[in-house]
C-alpha cells in the first residue's frame, strides 16, 4: 500500500546542505529498494491559494486553508506492504532529513 | 451452574484468544475475527446443551468461528465476484511465520502496537485476548462504555486501514516490541491492584487475575525473555500479598504491618523460584527484574531486609532515575537507616512530585516518626486530596486522625 509521509516544520525551504545530501542518499535506497513514489519540497504555505468552487464563480483566498505553527514543507509517497515496514524505513527517512515526519496512509482506490 | 454453562465460562475465558487470534491472521481482520468469534459462541450456547460438549471445545470453536466468517465473507462480498475470490484465496493461503509462531501472541503484539496510543493498546489487549467485554474495560477503567466503545472502533479502524500486519515483529524488533506489551499488561495489573474511584472496590481481582494470566502466556512463549520472566515474578508476588494488604473496614494495611500469614504461600515460592531462576542466569537484570527481586525481599522470612532493598534500588535508580524510583529508594533508606535521612532525600523531590499522593504519603509518615505532628497531619492532607485509592484514602485518613493502631486492631 501507499503511504504519503508529511515533514513536518515550523518554517519552508530551510534544509541544510548537509541535510540535502542526506536526503539524496536516502532517496536513492527507497528507489533501490521499489519504495519510491514521489517526493518534493513544498513552498511555504503563506504562498497557497484556497479555492472555493462550489458556487457560481470560483473564489479564490490568499493563504493556507489552516493556519497553524507547523506544516507540511514537503513529503514522500512510498509504497510499503505494511506499517511496520513503513515505520522502519521513515525513521531513517526522518534521521536523514532531520525533522519529525507524519505518516498517513493513503485510502486503496474503490473497487 | 449447569456441566454445559460451566464448559461454555471455562473455553470462553480459555478459548477467547484462541479463536480470535486464529481468525484474525486467516482472514487479516479484528472485526471479522471477533464477530466470527462471538457468533461461535452464540452457537455453542445453542447446540452444546442438545449435543453435548464436543470433546476438543476449542477445536470446535474455531472450527465454527472460521466457517461463520466464511458465510459473512460470501454474503457480504456477493456483489462483486473477484473481491469473493480473492477473500476466499486469503482464507487459505499461508503466511511466512515471525519470530514465534503463536497465534495469541500475534495479537498480543498487533493489539500492543507502538503506533496506538496507550490507552488504545490496553483496551484492544483486554477485548480481543482477554475476551472482556466493552462494558467491563469501561468499568475498570471508569469510562463510559461509549468513550470505550470509541476508542476500541477507532483502534481497530486503524490497524485495518492504516496497514498494522498481523504478523510477529521480526526477531530483530522483538525486544523492543516486548517493552510496550509489557507496559500494557503493567498497567491492566496495576489499575487492578491500586484501583482508582471513590465508588471502586480498593482491589480488582479480575484485573489483576487476567494480567497475571496474560503474562504467564508471554512467559510460555518467550521463557527465556528476563523481562518478561522479571514482570511476571512481580506480579505473582505482589498479588500473594493482596489477601493481607486491606482491612476488613476497607483501609490500606502497610506492609510491616500486614498478617504474613494470610500471604498466598504457593504464589510467594513460584515467584521467588523465578527471581532465583533470573539471578542464575547471570545476566544483568532489567527493570523488572529488579522490582520482582524487591519483592523477593520484602516476601522473605518474616520481615524485610532493608539493606538488601536500598542495594536494589540502588541498582535501580542506574536504569531508570525517575523521581518515583529516587522516591521508594528514599523511603527504603528511612527504614534502613532513620527517619531524618529518607525525609531529606524525599524533600529534594517535591518540585517534581507535588501532585504525587504517595510522595505526601511517605512525608507525612516519616514527620510522625519523628514527632513533627502538625506536619505530618499537613502532608496527611495533601496525600489524602490527590489519592484515588479509597483503602489508601481510608488508611491516610486514619493516620491523620491519630489511630495508629486502628487497621491493626480493626482487623482482629
Amino acid at each position: 500500500m501507499q503511504y504519503l509521509v508529511n515533514v513536518i516544520d515550523d518554517r519552508s525551504d530551510s534544509g541544510t546542505a548537509e541535510e540535502m545530501a542526506a536526503i539524496h542518499v536516502f532517496n536513492d535506497r527507497l528507489i533501490a529498494n521499489g519504495n519510491w513514489v514521489f517526493a518534493a519540497g513544498l513552498a511555504d504555505p503563506t504562498i497557497s491559494t484556497v479555492i472555493d468552487g462550489r458556487g457560481d464563480q470560483p473564489v479564490f483566498i490568499d493563504g493556507p486553508f489552516i493556519e497553524s505553527k507547523e506544516w507540511a514543507a514537503g513529503f514522500w509517497i512510498i509504497e510499503a506492504p505494511d506499517l511496520d515496514v513503513a515505520l522502519e524505513l521513515m525513521a531513517e527517512g526522518s534521521k536523514a532529513c532531520n525533522r519529525r515526519l507524519e505518516v498517513r496512509p493513503v485510502l486503496a482506490p474503490p473497487r | 451452574m449447569s456441566d454445559v454453562q460451566q464448559a461454555l465460562a471455562r473455553s470462553h475465558h480459555e478459548e477467547w484468544a484462541r479463536v480470535v487470534a486464529t481468525l484474525a491472521r486467516r482472514f487479516g481482520n479484528l472485526d471479522t475475527a471477533e464477530e466470527a468469534a462471538a457468533e461461535a459462541f452464540v452457537t455453542a450456547a445453542e447446540r452444546w446443551p442438545r449435543d453435548g460438549i464436543p470433546p476438543h471445545p476449542g477445536a470446535w470453536l474455531t472450527l465454527t468461528a472460521t466457517r461463520k466468517a466464511i458465510d459473512r465473507i460470501r454474503r457480504e462480498s456477493s456483489r462483486d465476484a473477484r473481491h469473493r475470490e480473492a477473500e476466499l484465496l486469503y482464507v487459505t493461503r499461508t503466511e511466512p511465520l515471525g519470530a514465534i509462531d503463536d497465534d495469541r501472541l500475534r495479537l498480543v503484539f498487533i493489539c500492543c502496537h507502538p503506533a496506538l496510543v496507550m490507552e488504545a493498546r490496553v483496551a484492544l489487549t483486554l477485548r480481543m485476548v482477554g475476551g472482556l467485554t466493552v462494558s467491563e474495560i469501561a468499568r475498570a477503567f471508569l469510562v463510559q462504555d461509549t468513550t470505550m466503545g470509541a476508542r476500541i472502533t477507532r483502534a481497530k479502524a486503524k490497524i485495518a486501514t492504516a496497514g498494522i500486519p498481523y504478523r510477529m515483529p521480526s526477531s530483530g524488533d522483538l525486544p523492543r516490541r516486548v517493552s510496550g506489551v509489557l507496559a500494557v499488561l503493567f498497567l491492566i495489573f496495576n489499575e487492578g491492584y491500586l484501583a482508582t474511584g471513590s465508588d471502586t472496590a480498593p482491589v480488582r481481582e479480575e484485573l489483576t487475575a487476567e494480567a497475571i494470566r496474560l503474562t504467564r502466556l508471554l512467559h510460555r512463549l518467550l521463557p527465556d525473555d528476563g523481562e518478561v520472566t522479571g514482570i511476571l515474578a512481580l506480579m505473582l508476588l505482589t498479588e500473594a500479598r493482596r489477601p493481607a494488604r486491606v482491612s476488613r473496614h476497607g483501609a490500606l494495611i502497610p506492609l510491616a504491618d500486614q498478617d504474613r500469614g494470610l500471604w498466598d504461600s504457593a504464589l510467594i515460592s513460584e515467584g521467588h523460584a523465578l527471581v532465583r531462576e533470573r539471578l542464575n542466569s547471570g545476566v544483568a537484570p532489567g527493570r523488572y527484574q529488579l522490582l520482582a527481586a524487591i519483592n523477593a525481599v520484602h516476601t522473605d522470612g518474616h520481615a524485610t531486609d532493608w539493606t538488601q532493598i536500598v542495594a536494589l534500588y540502588d541498582q535501580l535508580m542506574r536504569l531508570d532515575g525517575s523521581p518515583i524510583v529516587r522516591l521508594n529508594r528514599a523511603i527504603a533508606i528511612s527504614e534502613r537507616d532513620e527517619a531524618e535521612a529518607g525525609l531529606s532525600l524525599i524533600d529534594e523531590l517535591a518540585p517534581e512530585l507535588t501532585e504525587y499522593h504517595s510522595f505526601h504519603a511517605a512525608r507525612a509518615h516519616l514527620l510522625r516518626r519523628l514527632g513533627r505532628d502538625a506536619a505530618s497531619r499537613e502532608a496527611c492532607d495533601a496525600a489524602i486530596r490527590l489519592a484515588g485509592n479509597t483503602a489508601e484514602i481510608a488508611y491516610l485518613t486514619a493516620q491523620r486522625d491519630g489511630g495508629t493502631h486502628h487497621q491493626r486492631s480493626a482487623r482482629q
